[in-house]
């Protein structure tokens, strides 16, 4: 829905993902959310880790905004001298996963019954003690929210959700991903001279 | 990067600093010392390089800025760690959103010393990362020689923009055998050169062939990408008026018949009232900046929208555009210029010529000229006998804007002002690094008593570098654009406005530069033409109509054609009229 007071945004609101390549660098993490913070964007969820290539690190960011919106982050984003490649892929076929640790309460007579249900929810049982177990599942965020509202009633002591992590399904697209510099700076004996992003 | 290892050739991180800015063509750069640069400066002297000695590191950074933008080669600030750096940041912000090309290097604590709040210790990558286009910290000595020559390359590549290196001392005192050149810069995340599709050029030149009423809005990006020649050859071509930023200002000749002149907040009435009434909208290198569009939903409301820019951030961020056209503006037109027939557009150049009637001659002849002393006379002195050929710098307010109307500018590079951060304070110290770049031109600053009084230390700088140039004070009392808003905007409650100055010609003598005071009309031609002959810079300092204001005026946040004009010369006390 466009706003006609304000010719900057149009589009349905609703949690967009982005898929993000940065080179693998101290301070690059900072650059990121700093954009987010200066341009007034706010993160639903973040998640960083090394990508195929070494010196790469792929993340997910979630942002809730609309289409323009979405947009101008990924532009934004792309502008940043160490982000290789920014795609938004809220709306291609991916498979978009999270991970989440609960540590439910569960008294030795009722051990096998959350364990039960959690193994029917497709969670796995991470570790057992003696007053609580701690369930573990990787599913979509709405599966995860599913599971946890089974669990509630024996008491979740501690929860941890990792955010969004996504890659678009095969049949979509292989995304072809982008290689860090190709020198590292620290080694500066080998130079690049197969030309690719050289000046 | 190349490294090419022998024992024979070892270099000090500090060695390896100036000799890599060397190799990237710095001659001169503007800097101060401190403790945690001193090895750089140490290593200094035995380069062929330039150090200006700056009084304050604002300085510094904004000379580098006046350098930049007077030349289009990066401008080059150095300073020490903790305070020496904080204080660039005014500088570095104003370089940012000006688009313009500088590198600060500064010098950092040990790095082992890092985090642990040592003595003159700032976080300056931290600091700066939000108006810096790129930062870097280098901790080690081989890292020094690759980040300067990456860092040169993102500053002046794209849309410039200032970055920095902070650089340790350990590293600046570390030695290495490596060798480096500007050959090894891998930035595989930047891609500053767009090419759009030529399906977009080809539905671009459509529009604007179809158009009856096109405007061009010229702006920075005409002079960083040296489009001037191929943007005034499509207007030609095409019969297409041209309406200036403040910064695209000397893109386009200002006697250029088809150049409107400045458009926006203190734009002319007929050049604004032109966008408003347009079927479409050129937009060159500029950015729809809400000093220019007014209130947006009232903005341009029949006119369809093609922007030309380097940077596609800028597409859609404040006004929604129909083709956006992502590349080098030279480029660009290099590929639409074919595509755009030439046209007659006598009916539509008519029009404009019609609403501008007697309005170009302007309120000056409004002013009450009792013998006092008004900004507009001075400047239009200014520019008189100048010949129009003078670099100018100003700072922001009531001259910068005086002087975008007074003092027409012929010439590319010639005007250099913080359009975008809006810096007080800017002029001195920018037209310093102006004059450092061009010694052969004729540089005059044009600052108010209140943003002079922000950098004046910097008068030292010129008189220990023995450099010439003009300083024209247009002195009101007032911090002037401030106590005009608040005269139509806030009742006339002059609230921290009113403002006490030095004697400013007594100072300049006390730095061993001339000085003058100017009180009267009939006194501006000869104090210029003497000023203009002295070897030693001269400050002037014209004390002028105190309550003055710039007309016309658009309101923040109403449609641009609402101005308010100069009330006609009547009684006293007349109000001031809204056009149309």
């Amino acid at each position: 829905m466009t706003d006609p007071g304000d010719p900057r945004r149009g589009g349905a609101v609703l949690p967009r993902i982005f898929a993000v390549w940065v080179e693998d660098l101290p301070g690059v993490l900072n650059r990121i959310t700093s954009l987010f913070r200066r341009r007034g964007f706010n993160i639903e969820s973040l998640s960083v880790g090394r990508a195929r290539e070494p010196g790469v690190s792929r993340m997910t960011i979630v942002v809730r905004c609309d289409q323009t919106t979405g947009r101008r982050l990924a532009v934004q984003l792309s502008r940043l001298v160490n982000v290789l490649r920014c795609d938004e892929i809220t709306e291609t076929p991916s498979i978009r996963h999270e991970l989440a640790m609960f540590k439910v309460s569960a008294t030795p007579e009722e051990r096998t019954q959350v364990i039960q249900l959690a193994t029917a929810t497709g969670a796995r049982i991470a570790d057992v003690a003696l007053e609580s177990v701690v369930i573990e599942a990787t599913a979509s965020p709405a599966k995860i929210d599913g599971i946890a509202e089974v669990l509630r009633p024996y008491g979740i002591l501690e929860q941890v959700r990792t955010g969004l992590v996504g890659m678009a399904r095969s049949a979509a697209s292989v995304m072809s991903e982008p290689g860090p510099r190709h020198a590292p700076r620290r080694r500066p004996e080998s130079r690049a001279d197969d030309g690719s992003g050289s000046v | 990067m190349k490294s090419t290892r022998s024992a024979a050739a070892t270099r000090t991180g500090a060695q390896i600093l100036w000799e890599t800015l060397l190799d990237e063509g710095v001659r001169v750069v503007f800097g101060y010392p401190g403790g945690a640069i001193l090895p750089a400066y140490d290593a200094l002297l035995d380069y062929p390089i330039r150090h200006v000695l700056v009084r304050h590191e604002q300085g510094a950074t904004h000379m580098a800025d006046g350098f930049a933008r007077a030349t289009g080669e990066v401008g080059v600030a150095v300073a020490t760690s903790g305070p020496g750096a904080t204080n660039m940041v005014t500088g570095i912000a104003t370089a940012m959103l000006d688009s313009s090309p500088i590198l600060c290097v500064t010098g950092q604590v040990g790095s082992r010393l890092i985090g642990t709040d040592a003595f003159q210790e700032t976080d300056v990558t931290g600091v700066t990362l939000p108006i810096t286009k790129h930062n870097y910290l280098v901790t080690e000595v081989e890292d020094i020689a690759p980040a300067i020559h990456e860092a040169m390359y993102v500053a002046r590549s794209g849309r410039p923009g200032p970055v920095l290196v902070d650089i340790t001392k350990d590293a600046q005192q570390a030695s290495s055998s490596g060798r480096w050149d500007r050959s090894g810069v891998v930035l595989p995340g930047y891609r500053p050169h767009g090419v759009p599709p030529e399906s977009e050029l080809r539905r671009a030149a459509r529009l604007v062939n179809e158009a009856e009423r096109p405007v061009i809005l010229a702006g920075h990006g005409i002079l960083i990408s040296e489009a001037m020649q191929p943007v005034r050859e499509l207007a030609e071509r095409s019969q297409i008026p041209i309406a200036m930023t403040l910064l695209g200002i000397g893109s386009i000749p200002a006697r250029h018949p088809l150049n409107m002149g400045m458009m926006g907040m203190h734009g002319e009435s007929w050049v604004n009232r032109a966008i408003q009434e347009a079927d479409l909208l050129l937009a060159f290198g500029m950015r729809f900046d809400d000093r220019v569009t007014g209130h947006l939903a009232t903005y341009a409301p029949n006119a369809r929208k093609i922007h030309i820019d380097i940077d596609p951030a800028e597409f859609d961020k404040n006004v929604p555009v129909e083709i956006a056209l992502a590349g080098d503006l030279s480029v660009v037109l290099e590929g639409l210029g074919p595509l755009v027939e030439a046209r007659d557009r006598s009916p539509w150049l008519r029009t404009i010529a019609e609403s501008k009637g007697d309005h170009a001659v302007r309120d000056i002849q409004h002013l009450p000229d009792a013998g006092r002393l008004y900004a507009a006379h001075v400047i239009h002195d200014i520019w008189r006998l100048t010949g129009g050929r003078a670099v100018v710098a100003t700072d922001v307010g009531q001259h910068q804007m005086w002087e975008a109307q007074y003092y027409p500018h012929d010439r590319p590079r010639s005007l250099i002002t913080s359009g975008g951060l809006g810096t007080m304070g800017f002029a001195l110290p920018a037209a310093i690094g102006a004059k450092v770049a061009r010694p052969d031109d004729e540089v005059w600053v044009i600052a108010g008593d209140g943003g002079f009084q922000m950098t004046m230390c910097e008068l030292a700088t010129i008189a220990q570098e023995r450099l010439k140039l003009n300083v024209a004070i247009i002195n009101n009392g007032y911090l002037g654009m401030v106590r005009q808003w608040q005269e139509f905007f806030y009742d006339r409650r002059y609230a921290g406005t009113p403002l006490l100055s030095p004697d400013f010609a007594a100072l300049a003598r006390s730095f061993g530069l001339g000085g003058e005071v100017v009180t009267r009309r009939d006194q501006v031609e000869a104090a210029v033409e003497r000023a203009r002959a002295d070897e030693r810079t001269v400050v002037l300092e014209f004390r002028v109509e105190k309550e003055d204001t710039v007309y016309p005026m658009v309101p923040t946040g109403a449609p641009l054609q609402d101005m308010i004009r100069r009330p006609r010369r009547g009684p006293e006390g007349s109000k001031p009229e809204i056009e149309w």
